[in-house]
């Protein structure tokens, strides 16, 4: 039995270098934790896709079983998981946010 | 009955033991948002010291976490903040 959301969060992840899942929009977000990433992700200057799993019930549930992660928001890179609102943090606190991604090959704009 | 801070703090110390484990309820900072509700009890910050934790990376750590709290979703437990150190980490080697 396969999720419907899977294939369209397998499409979304994989055709766009940085992906946020998270409740609102970057710029409205609806949500502290997702607020909260939103400005980490606009601080390094990453460009990254938003999606709204507020406007999207299917996605809002698949995501999390997709991740096999209970909440949102939730960071994808080059297809791949990273973690919620705490690893961001922490990893953009210790640097290895702007690192990682600069392992990938995504732009980074600021060091901090 | 015990509140839910106190049942997520043993079920935390349990799974990960000898664990230093620091639940705090941050409901009240929430009143009226998404996910909030009258009651309370339904957003923590968390803080689990543990040896148990080398050599797992961060999402590995918060899925261990998460997967013995599981049957905490789904019953208002709306949002945890997690931080999950090994000794070293948090500065107590």
């Amino acid at each position: 039995m396969t999720n419907p959301a899977f294939e369209r969060i397998e499409s979304d992840i994989k055709s766009n270098p940085v992906v946020l899942y998270m409740k609102g929009t970057p710029v409205f977000p609806q949500c502290g934790f997702s607020a909260r990433v939103v400005q980490i992700l606009s601080h390094i200057g990453v460009p990254f896709k938003g999606v709204n799993v507020l406007e999207d019930m299917e996605i809002r549930e698949g995501i999390k079983a997709y991740a096999n992660w209970p909440t949102i928001p939730q960071l994808y890179v080059n297809g791949e998981f990273v973690g919620g609102c705490d690893i961001i943090m922490e990893m953009f606190q210790a640097g290895e946010l702007q690192s990682m991604l600069k392992d990938k090959g995504i732009p980074v704009s600021a060091e901090a | 009955m015990q509140n839910r801070a106190e049942r997520i703090r043993q079920a935390l110390e349990g799974a990960f033991p000898p664990a230093e484990v620091q639940v705090t309820d941050d409901s009240h900072r929430h009143e009226g948002h998404a996910g909030a509700r009258p009651e309370g009890e339904t957003h923590y910050s968390v803080l689990v010291v543990s040896p148990g934790f080398a050599g797992m990376n961060r999402v590995a750590r918060s899925r261990a976490a998460h997967a013995v709290l599981e049957a905490g979703f789904g019953t208002g437990l709306h949002a945890l903040s997690l931080r999950l150190l090994t000794p070293e980490e948090a500065g107590r080697g």
